[in-house]
């Protein structure tokens, strides 16, 4: 930690930022570089697939809040293209290389592609502020149809801006509801009515084979129960892919699932051994979170992103007194004039039950539980309830939790409906899990 | 100025829309909109609003922190 080349940060978003904050606040006093990939200082996403494809904040408007001053060198527009743990050197694209004493990874990740062939034009992802600024133009331009491949959170909510925009709008997903890998086929099928009531052409349970140009600028989605719809405009929405490609030579456990730490955010080598000089954080880091029994779970979520990056600097300014990270996942969104709030990891829930409001006024708080355990809350529009039950989640409480107040409906339990796990393709060692998809 | 609200800690308690109701709105029931980058004309009322917040969500940029540090 005394070294002259001091701490190496890279990754110049969210994680990235909050770290740096937390080591100075810890009082490290040494150089410290921040590596972003984008020319940007650290921005916030959650505003893009919201507020900026509606037009009512520009791209470029998000930048974070720097909370003390960081007296840090930044390389911003170069990314890291490899590490040498060996030499502690970790190298950048635009040729050169940085010595660190010690290590952050806060790489995050990026948008997953379009995996098949596109001689289209019209087709975007949303991450980063350059995507979302190319898309938001393309929108304002008026398609006459989008479609949307993927009805997860990010899915959803650019299925809200286009129909607050007035645009025609079909979304696909394989599941039969939203959300469901998040919140299950019960939960999610009240998210449902409320885009079909919003005008969003649902096309659940089947897939997008294909996306064939067509003449005149638009294309031809080929689905896989034999039907085909026309767009405009592809708005492809099928998760994130942890950033590690750089990583690949450095001996570390990473692949596009992340980077696997131990349970104090040290990254762990290929023979499973922590290096003491390299930390990771946030959507990139995975790491076996206590709440959770231990399983290795990646989060790839704002608070996670905050808390993890703020654990992270205090393990690497007190590395003999490493702490095991316990994180209790939350998100929100907001879609079709709901505010959609969660705590806890609903997936593997074996049931579900309403405890406050009810889905027909389209204002509840759910809460999931699994062999007897509560495991996870979520609230359509009854946000005040959620850090009640929060708490009850990380302590392990019996499920329901709270089952006998005045002001509670009579509790009914009910099958969450989660699909079957995706087969993952063959990997090493333990499934990597994500928080959601 | 930078602004930024930790989304998962807001209640929609709302007293950021009292405090600076040209930068904080509250939509629907309990969605918060809120611009990240008001003017600096308007720290006293971003401020007043990041005071107010029950829940301690808002997270305001003093004066220049960001220049001073090197590009």
């Amino acid at each position: 930690m005394s070294g002259r080349a001091g701490i190496v940060i890279v990754g110049a978003s969210l994680a990235g930022l909050r770290g740096a904050e937390a080591l100075r606040r810890g009082g490290y006093e040494g150089p410290l570089t921040l590596v972003g990939d984008e020319p940007y200082r650290p921005y916030d996403r959650p505003p893009l697939s919201k507020h900026v494809l509606a037009g009512e904040l520009a791209a470029d408007a998000t930048a974070l809040p720097q909370l003390l001053p960081l007296r840090a060198r930044w390389r911003l527009g170069s990314p890291a293209t490899g590490l040498d743990r060996n030499a502690k050197i970790v190298r950048l694209a635009d040729g050169s290389s940085l010595a660190y004493d010690t290590l952050l990874v806060a790489t995050g990740a990026r948008a997953r592609r379009w995996p098949g062939e596109a001689e289209f034009a019209g087709i975007f992802t949303i991450r980063g502020r350059d995507e979302a600024a190319d898309l938001r133009a393309a929108l304002a331009r008026d398609p006459r149809s989008v479609l949307i491949v993927g009805g997860g959170l990010i899915g959803c909510e650019a299925a809200s801006c286009c129909r607050d925009l007035g645009l025609p709008v079909t979304l696909v997903d394989p599941n039969p509801t939203p959300l469901a890998r998040a919140l299950g086929t019960l939960v999610g099928g009240t998210l449902a009515a409320r885009m079909r009531a919003a005008g969003v052409d649902l096309r659940p349970g089947t897939q997008v084979r294909a996306l064939e140009g067509e003449a005149g600028q638009g294309c031809r989605a080929r689905l896989a129960d034999g039907g085909s719809i026309a767009a405009d405009l592809v708005i492809v929405a099928l998760g994130a892919v942890r950033d590690t490609g750089w990583l690949s030579e450095g001996g570390l456990a990473a692949d596009a699932g992340g980077l696997t730490c131990d349970g104090a955010c040290r990254a762990l080598t290929q023979v499973g051994v922590p290096d003491p000089n390299i930390f990771a954080a946030g959507d990139v880091a995975r790491w076996p979170n206590p709440l959770y029994g231990g399983r290795l779970i990646a989060v790839e979520h704002w608070g996670n992103a905050v808390e993890q990056a703020a654990h992270a600097a205090r393990n690497m300014l007190n590395p003999a007194d490493p702490q095991p990270y316990a994180h209790l996942p939350a998100f929100w969104s907001s879609q079709f004039g709901l505010n959609i709030k969660m705590v806890g990891l609903a997936d593997g829930a074996d049931s579900v039950a309403i405890v406050q409001g009810s889905r027909a006024a389209g204002r509840f708080l759910a809460v999931y539980g699994r062999e007897g355990r509560t495991i996870a809350a979520v609230s359509f529009d009854e946000a005040r309830w959620l850090p009640a039950y929060a708490e009850r989640i990380a302590a392990g409480a019996a499920f329901p939790p709270i089952h006998d107040a005045t002001d509670q409906p009579a509790i009914e339990t009910r099958p969450p409906g989660f699909p079957p796990p995706r087969p993952f393709p063959a990997s090493r060692g333990r499934v990597p899990e994500a928080a959601h998809a | 100025m930078r602004v930024v609200v930790d989304l998962n800690r807001c209640q929609g308690y709302a007293q950021c829309c009292y405090a600076a109701p040209a930068h904080f709105e509250l939509r629907g029931h309990e969605i918060l909109f809120y611009d990240p980058a008001p003017p600096e004309a308007a720290r006293g009322r971003i401020e007043r609003a990041q005071q107010a917040c029950p829940v301690r969500a808002i997270s305001v940029e003093g004066i220049d922190l960001a220049e001073e540090d090197a590009p």
